[in-house]
C-alpha cells in the first residue's frame, strides 16, 4: 500500500551551498518531489511542522562496523556503509547480498566489500560477484595491504569495475603492534608506539598506485599533517583521491590516553595536538570530504583490559552530528558544508541517490536542532556499547525526526 | 632501632599527609618530598635487615597477596621476604604469562581477590596500565611490582635508596642509565625519580631502543655511550628485553657489546669515584662485563638488592597504616 505523500513545512532547508532557506520540501513515495519557499501540503498529504528547525540530509555514514540501529537512528543516520570487518567478512557475494538487506526498510546498509579474502591482504576477492549483490564500494578493512604488487592488482582491478577503493592508511611495517603514536605520552605510558610517519608512508605509496591504476582511492581515516599534505598536493594534480576522518580525531590527541584510557584507543591512534590541528584546517579547506562515524559499539569484555589488550574504536554514531556541528560553531565550515561531508560526499562516493535535498532524490530527512544541548552519556546511549571517550561532555545537535525514503524513523 | 615515624617526623608533613596515596602504581604524580619520605623510611628497615632477628610485627594479621602474571625470582622473593619481615601472612599467586592475562579474566581475578580481603596486593603484569586497571577494582592498596614497560616503582625507589647511601645528594649527581631504555618499566620508574629529586639523568641506547620524546622527560639523550659516561657519578646498566623485542634491533649481543657494554676501560671516563648498578638479571659479557660487575667499591648490584626488600618494607608498612589505623593516618 502506498502511503501518502510527506510534506515536512516551516523548516531552514539545508542546500549543498549557502546558508539554510527558509521553506519546505514534499515528498511522494520514496523521492524528493518539490523545495522551495513556496511549497506547500496538497490535499491528503501527512504534514509535519519543522517548527524552524534545520531540514537536512539523513546522514550517510561512510563506514560502521556494526549495523546498531537505534544508534545509527539516533544520530540521524539513513545510510550507513558497513565495514567488510564482520565475522564472516564481507568477502562474498551470499554475505554481501545479506548484508544489503538487513536494515531495510528504514536504514539502507551498503556493505563495503572486502578487497582480499579473509581481509588477509594476499588474494583478490570476487569483487565484481560482489558488486552485482550489492557492494557499493571496496575497502581494505582495519588494515592496509602491505604487498604493494597486490594493491596496484587492485586498483586496476576496481578501477575497471568503477568501485573505489577505501583503505586504512597505516604502513605496517611501521606500525607493527602499535597501539599509540610515538610520543611523549606513550613514551611515558610505556605503550607500544609508532611514528605519524607510517600514515604518510602508507598514503604515499598508495597515491602512486592509484595515480598509475587511474583508480579512485578514498582513505577512510587520515590523522596527520604529513599525509593530508600529500593527499591536498595529489588532489591539485588531479588524482582522484579523497579522505574522510572521524570525530574523535579532530577532537582529540594523545594526551586523552592518560590513566590508561582503553575508550581512546583507536585505530589510527589518537595524534599529537600540532596533528588534531591539521585534522581541522584540511576539513576546512576541503582536504578531508567525509567525516565518519566508524561506529564500533565495543562491551567491557574488549574494553575493560589493559590499553594494549582492549580493541581499538568507540561507539559513535550518536556523536557524529553534534561533534561535527562544533565545526560549524567554530567557523571551521558553514552548515551546507558539514552536509557535504557527512551526506553529499559518501553518497557520491557510494554511487547512490541520496544525501542531499533536491528533486528526484530519496527522501532520506532529519529535522535537527543544531543548538540543542545534551549530555554525552556512556549508561544511557542508544548503540550496543557506550564506549565513547565523550562521556559526560555537553554537545549540541540533535536529531528531532527522521525519515527513510518518505517513511518515518521510530 | 628507631621508631616507624620519630625519625621523620620533624621533615615531613604530619601524618597521611606525608604520603597521601592510596597504593604505589607508579612514581609519576609523586612529590619530591613523598618520595624521600619513603627513602627516609627504609632507612629503618636497613638497619632490623641487618640484625640477626629480622622480624617485627607491625603488620600481624594483615594479609598481603603477590599476584604475579609474570615470570619474577628476585622481586617476588623480595616482596615476599619483606611482608614476612614486618610479620605478615604472605600468599603468592603465580600465574603463568600465558595462561590467563587476557579477557575478563583479569578484573575477575582482582575481584576475587578483594573478596578475600586482602589488605594489600602487590601485582606484576606484562601490560602497561594493568595494575591501574587492577586497583580500579579491589579496595586494599596496590603495589605495583612491574607492568609492561611502564613502571616498576619499587625498583626506581630501590635505585635511589641505595644511590642516596652511597652519594648523599641527589641534586647535580650525574646519573648515566644506559641499555633498553624503550622496553624499559625500570627506566622510566628511575628517571621519573631521580630527576624529581633534582639528579641530572642521561639516557643512553641505541635509536631502535630509544623512546620517542624521551627528553620531554627531562633527560638528556645519549647515542654514544662514552660521551654519556664523561664524569658520571652513577652508572646504571639495563638489560636486553628479548623477550620484549619483534623484529631485530640491535645487529648481534657482540655487536651491542661492542657499543654499549660497560667494561673496566669505559668505566674509567666516568669520575673516579663511580658506583655501578644494574636492576638484574644481568647477561654478563653483554651489557656489563664480569670485573665490572663484580669490582668492590663500586659495583653496587647486591647492595640494591639489600636495599629493595628495605625499601619494600617501607612501602607496604606506610601503605597499611591507614588499614591498622595508626594515628594520623585513618
Amino acid at each position: 500500500m502506498k502511503q501518502a505523500a510527506l510534506t515536512i513545512t516551516n523548516g531552514l532547508i539545508v542546500g549543498r551551498e549557502g546558508a539554510p532557506v527558509s521553506g519546505a520540501i514534499r515528498c511522494d513515495g520514496d523521492r524528493i518531489v518539490a523545495i522551495g519557499a513556496d511549497v506547500v501540503p496538497q490535499e491528503g498529504d501527512r504534514v509535519e511542522d519543522a517548527r524552524g528547525k534545520l531540514i537536512a540530509p539523513g546522514l550517510v555514514d561512510l563506514g560502521v562496523f556494526a549495523i546498531d540501529k537505534p544508534a545509527l537512528h539516533f544520530g540521524g543516520i539513513t545510510r550507513a556503509a558497513l565495514m567488510p570487518d564482520q565475522n564472516p567478512p564481507l568477502d562474498r557475494s551470499s554475505t554481501v547480498r545479506y548484508a544489503a538487506q538487513s536494515g531495510k526498510p528504514d536504514l539502507w546498509v551498503h556493505p563495503l566489500a572486502a578487497a582480499t579474502r579473509g581481509l588477509e591482504g594476499s588474494d583478490i576477492a570476487e569483487i565484481a560477484l560482489m558488486r552485482d549483490a550489492g557492494a557499493k564500494a571496496v575497502a581494505t578493512g582495519r588494515h592496509w595491504i602491505a604487498d604493494s604488487g597486490t594493491m596496484l592488482r587492485l586498483l586496476r582491478y576496481c578501477a575497471m569495475l568503477g568501485m573505489t577503493v577505501i583503505t586504512h592508511a597505516e604502513d605496517s611495517g611501521l606500525t607493527g603492534n602499535a597501539v599509540a603514536t610515538a610520543s611523549e605520552m606513550a613514551t611515558r605510558l610505556g605503550l607500544p608506539s609508532a611514528p605519524v610517519e607510517a600514515e604518510a608512508l602508507a598514503v604515499a605509496r598508495d597515491i602512486a598506485l592509484a595515480e598509475m591504476a587511474g583508480a579512485k582511492l578514498h582513505f577512510r581515516q587520515i590523522t596527520t599533517r604529513g599525509a593530508l599534505d600529500l593527499i591536498r598536493a595529489a588532489q591539485k594534480r588531479g588524482v582522484a583521491v579523497s579522505a574522510g576522518v572521524t570525530p574523535a580525531h579532530f577532537m582529540l590527541s594523545d594526551t586523552a590516553l592518560a590513566d590508561f584510557r582503553t575508550f581512546c584507543r583507536f585505530s589510527p591512534p589518537l595524534r599529537r595536538e600540532d596533528d588534531r590541528k591539521a585534522v581541522i584546517e584540511a576539513i576546512g579547506d576541503g582536504t578531508i570530504s567525509v567525516i565518519t562515524s566508524g561506529h564500533d559499539p565495543r562491551g567491557p569484555e574488549d574494553k575493560r583490559l589493559p590499553f594494549a589488550d582492549a580493541e581499538p574504536g568507540m561507539a559513535g554514531a550518536e556523536t557524529l552530528l553534534p561533534l561535527t556541528m562544533n565545526l560549524v560553531r567554530d567557523e571551521v565550515i558553514d552548515m551546507a558544508t558539514a552536509f557535504r561531508l557527512l551526506a553529499t560526499n559518501p553518497a557520491r562516493l557510494l554511487g547512490v541517490d541520496a544525501g542531499a535535498l533536491e528533486v528526484g532524490l530519496q527522501a532520506d530527512i532529519a529535522i535537527i536542532d543544531a543548538d540543542r544541548p545534551w549530555i554525552v552519556s556512556s549508561d544511557k546511549m542508544a548503540a550496543a556499547a557506550g564506549n565513547t571517550p565523550f562521556d559526560g561532555q555537553g554537545v549540541q545537535g540533535r536529531v528531532l525526526a527522521l525519515w527513510k525514503g518518505g517513511l518515518k524513523v521510530g | 632501632m628507631t621508631s616507624a615515624n620519630s625519625s621523620s617526623r620533624s621533615r615531613y608533613p604530619a601524618g597521611s599527609l606525608a604520603f597521601p596515596h592510596r597504593g604505589l602504581l607508579g612514581l609519576a604524580g609523586l612529590a619530591p618530598h613523598e618520595i624521600l619520605f619513603l627513602l627516609d623510611e627504609a632507612e629503618q628497615w636497613v638497619e632490623l635487615n641487618r640484625q640477626p632477628t629480622k622480624r617485627v610485627d607491625h603488620l600481624r594479621g594483615l594479609t598481603i597477596i603477590n599476584a604475579f602474571y609474570e615470570n619474577s625470582t628476585r622481586t617476588l622473593l623480595s616482596f615476599e621476604i619483606a611482608g614476612k619481615r614486618l610479620g605478615a601472612d604472605v600468599v603468592n599467586m603465580s600465574v603463568g604469562q600465558s595462561s590467563v592475562k587476557k579477557g575478563e579474566t583479569l578484573i575477575d581475578t582482582a575481584m576475587t581477590l578483594n573478596a578475600m580481603r586482602a589488605d594489600a596486593i602487590v601485582i606484576r603484569h606484562a601490560s602497561s596500565g594493568a595494575v591501574r586497571l587492577i586497583a580500579e577494582k579491589v579496595d586494599c592498596p596496590v603495589l605495583n611490582a612491574g607492568d609492561g614497560q611502564h613502571e616498576h616503582p619499587t625498583q626506581g625507589l630501590l635505585d635511589a635508596l641505595t644511590i642516596k647511601r652511597a652519594k648523599g645528594e641527589f641534586v647535580g649527581l650525574k646519573v648515566v642509565i644506559c641499555g633498553d631504555i624503550l622496553h624499559s618499566r625500570v627506566a622510566r620508574s628511575n628517571i621519573l625519580a631521580l630527576t624529581a629529586l633534582g639528579a641530572d639523568v642521561r639516557v643512553c641506547a641505541p635509536p631502535a631502543l630509544m623512546p620517542a620524546d624521551i627528553e620531554r622527560m627531562r633527560v638528556t639523550p645519549y647515542h654514544d655511550f662514552d660521551a654519556a659516561l664523561k664524569d658520571a657519578d652513577v652508572v646504571m646498566m639495563l638489560r636486553l628485553q628479548n623477550e620484549r623485542m619483534t623484529g631485530q634491533f640491535i645487529p648481534s649481543p657482540r655487536e651491542y657489546r661492542h657499543l654499549y657494554g660497560l667494561s673496566v676501560d669505559r668505566l674509567a671516563r666516568a669520575a673516579g669515584d663511580a658506583i655501578v648498578m644494574h636492576p638484574g638479571p644481568m647477561n654478563r659479557g653483554v651489557e656489563i662485563d664480569s670485573n665490572v660487575a663484580d669490582l668492590p667499591g663500586r659495583s653496587l648490584i647486591t647492595t640494591q638488592v639489600e636495599m629493595g626488600v628495605a625499601m619494600r618494607m617501607a612501602c607496604l608498612e606506610v601503605l597499611t597504616r591507614k588499614a591498622r589505623k595508626l594515628e594520623g593516618w585513618q
